[in-house]
């Protein structure tokens, strides 16, 4: 198989290193201070602000990079605490067979009864909200997506016969689950880390936005629509920059993981193929 | 309806109560997780002493947390929640008046996606391939990567605020005529049939695909019937299924996608009340508004199971 990468794929990978770099040089690149204060109320887009002021009259630019850090940081952080934790769960779940799978999997039903938005609203009702808990919040709520996949993905690969194989000359479960099985589920897994990347981008974005996620003095995309949102009615589109910003993460993540999707569907052959 | 249906739809029933009791539990546990006390996190570090044990008697934080749980699920259930911390007003009354507000939005947004959704889905299939498919999945694409409220500023910046054809904050009350709560409410209808119509034309789209790829639909093809006979007789009655399936698993999404699009346009429904009461930490309120989210979304992935059965023809008819 040639390895060409379709221009969709190309032009997603490339706003995906954009927005990235972003988050990591965001301190070197920002032109002023997260707080600082540099011009009047809204100010339109010039030279010196390329985007304009926001409410307080802080550099939106500015602004929106380091938006950029917090919001690309949890997001990562929290799939890779989801992921992490369903694939495990769901091979020892898959390996373990028995009561510890029927436990975990109805378990995992339940929780994905009530909608994840409601369920994390009841939780954050309680607890002190920082960008740890939000992260652990978030993470373990998406647990149960990957675990989902990554369970049916597994039980096709548990009776395989190369697993059958190391069973029988007498391998440990954790040689099965971390040799065996998880080398060979991890690329339909991979796909998935694209869209789960994107759902929790859209899921911090949601909860800044209705003022439950990040708190000042730090920001993301979420809470910068947020804090500018008042300005729409009078014809100001401050609010609008981090939509598009989310928007555009969003779908170039997508068309990346289309293709990583493709890719892996082609290279299993049969059925999809 | 033959006896081994009704079993299975008992069945699905008995699941549905069971879901109920165990989300209730998990959603009275979620506010109950945290290892300080819920007391003092209402109140904040810098309350005396003397008011956090006022409130520890006045929520019966002094009782064990199972006869807690069961009072409160008991109330729950003849429609009392008790009074809200921050204003001591009663919840029942609060939420009903909200609950039908949300109730009447999301119909709207259900009476224009549905159809909507489903001859956008016939389109898809129809052209399949071709441009209209094509369009049809880009800008589904577009609006899944979207989050509601980037959509519902997009739509209240241009549709309300640059052209000013609808008001851009949707306030509703019981002196306003049909007429003007249907004008008050066009934008949220708009953006909450945006965030549903990509996934319920995705998944009409694959369920009618699924159908018309069938052998039975070649062989009927084959058989020499006329086109409108092989869709009426052999496709439509297998797509209903599938079809209502994915229209409930939408109403499910509406629901709690109405929580963002009320906040955007300021709309006096449940989801407003749950988000302002989470902010002010008032967790009774909080409770009670998750937990009726929680019952409308598992009674409705209750109701497309349930039809599901009843409309498989396959169940329908055993051998």
């Amino acid at each position: 198989m040639t390895m060409r990468i379709p221009v969709s794929a190309l032009i997603g990978l490339t706003m995906m290193v954009f927005f990235f770099s972003l988050a990591v040089f965001a301190p070197l690149i920002a032109p002023y201070g997260i707080g600082e204060v540099v011009g009047d109320v809204w100010e339109p887009m010039s030279a010196k602000h390329w985007l304009g002021t926001d409410n307080i009259g802080r550099d939106l630019l500015t602004r929106m990079i380091y938006g950029a850090r917090t919001t690309i940081f949890i997001a990562s952080a929290a799939t890779v605490l989801s992921f992490t934790l369903g694939t495990l769960l769901a091979l020892g779940a898959v390996v373990l067979g028995g009561w510890v799978d029927m436990a975990l999997s109805r378990f995992i039903d339940l929780i994905m009864s009530i909608p994840t938005l409601i369920f994390a609203l009841v939780v954050l009702s309680v607890v002190p909200t920082s960008i740890l808990i939000l992260i652990v919040l978030m993470g373990l709520l998406d647990t149960t997506r990957v675990y989902r996949l990554a369970r049916a993905v597994a039980v096709d690969i548990n009776v395989m016969d190369y697993v059958e194989a190391a069973r029988l000359r007498g391998e440990g479960t954790r040689w099965i689950v971390l040799r065996e099985i998880l080398p060979n589920a991890l690329s339909p897994l991979v796909a998935e880390l694209g869209l789960r990347f994107i759902f929790m981008v859209l899921f911090i974005s949601t909860l800044s936005f209705l003022g439950l996620g990040v708190l000042p003095p730090d920001t993301d995309w979420g809470a910068i629509v947020k804090e500018n949102k008042e300005g729409l009615v009078y014809g100001i589109p401050a609010a609008l920059a981090p939509a598009v910003a989310i928007a555009t993460l969003a779908i170039s993540v997508n068309l990346v993981a289309d293709w990583v999707l493709n890719r892996t569907t082609s290279l299993k052959g049969g059925r999809n193929a | 309806m033959p006896s081994h249906l009704i079993l299975l739809v008992i069945q699905r029933l008995a699941l549905g109560v069971l879901l109920l009791l165990a989300s209730s539990v998990l959603i009275f546990a979620g506010t109950q997780i945290l290892p300080g006390d819920v007391a003092q996190a209402v109140l904040g570090q810098s309350a005396t002493p003397e008011a956090i044990a006022n409130l520890r008697t006045e929520m019966g934080l002094n009782e064990p947390a199972v006869s807690r749980y069961l009072k409160w699920l008991f109330g729950a259930v003849q429609g009392d929640f008790g009074t809200a911390l921050t204003n001591g007003a009663d919840i029942g009354t609060s939420i009903s008046k909200r609950l039908g507000n949300t109730l009447f939005l999301a119909f709207w947004a259900a009476v224009i996606s549905v159809p909507l959704a489903i001859l956008l889905g016939l389109i898809a299939v129809r052209f399949r391939n071709r441009w209209p498919d094509r369009l049809i999945s880009a800008m589904s694409l577009a609006t899944i990567s979207v989050p509601e409220f980037v959509i519902g500023y997009v739509f209240m910046f241009f549709v309300a605020v640059k052209l000013r054809w609808v008001p851009s904050v949707s306030m509703i009350n019981d002196s306003m005529s049909l007429m003007q709560k249907l004008q008050s409410i066009a934008l949220p209808v708009i953006v909450l049939t945006f965030v549903v119509l990509a996934h319920m034309m995705r998944m009409t789209r694959a369920a009618i695909l699924n159908v018309m790829e069938s052998p039975y639909i070649e062989t009927a093809e084959l058989k020499g019937l006329s086109r409108f006979a092989v869709i009426t007789k052999h496709a439509l009655p297998n797509s209903v299924a599938p079809i209502v399936n994915v229209v409930m698993l939408n109403l499910a999404y509406l629901v709690v996608g109405v929580v963002v699009v009320e906040v955007i346009f300021v709309y006096p429904g449940m989801g407003q009340y749950l988000v302002d009461h989470v902010a002010k930490r008032d967790i009774p309120v909080v409770q009670a508004a998750g937990l009726i989210f929680a019952s409308v979304y598992i009674l409705l992935n209750m109701a497309a199971d349930i039809i599901g059965i009843v409309a498989n023809p396959r169940l329908r008819h055993p051998k």
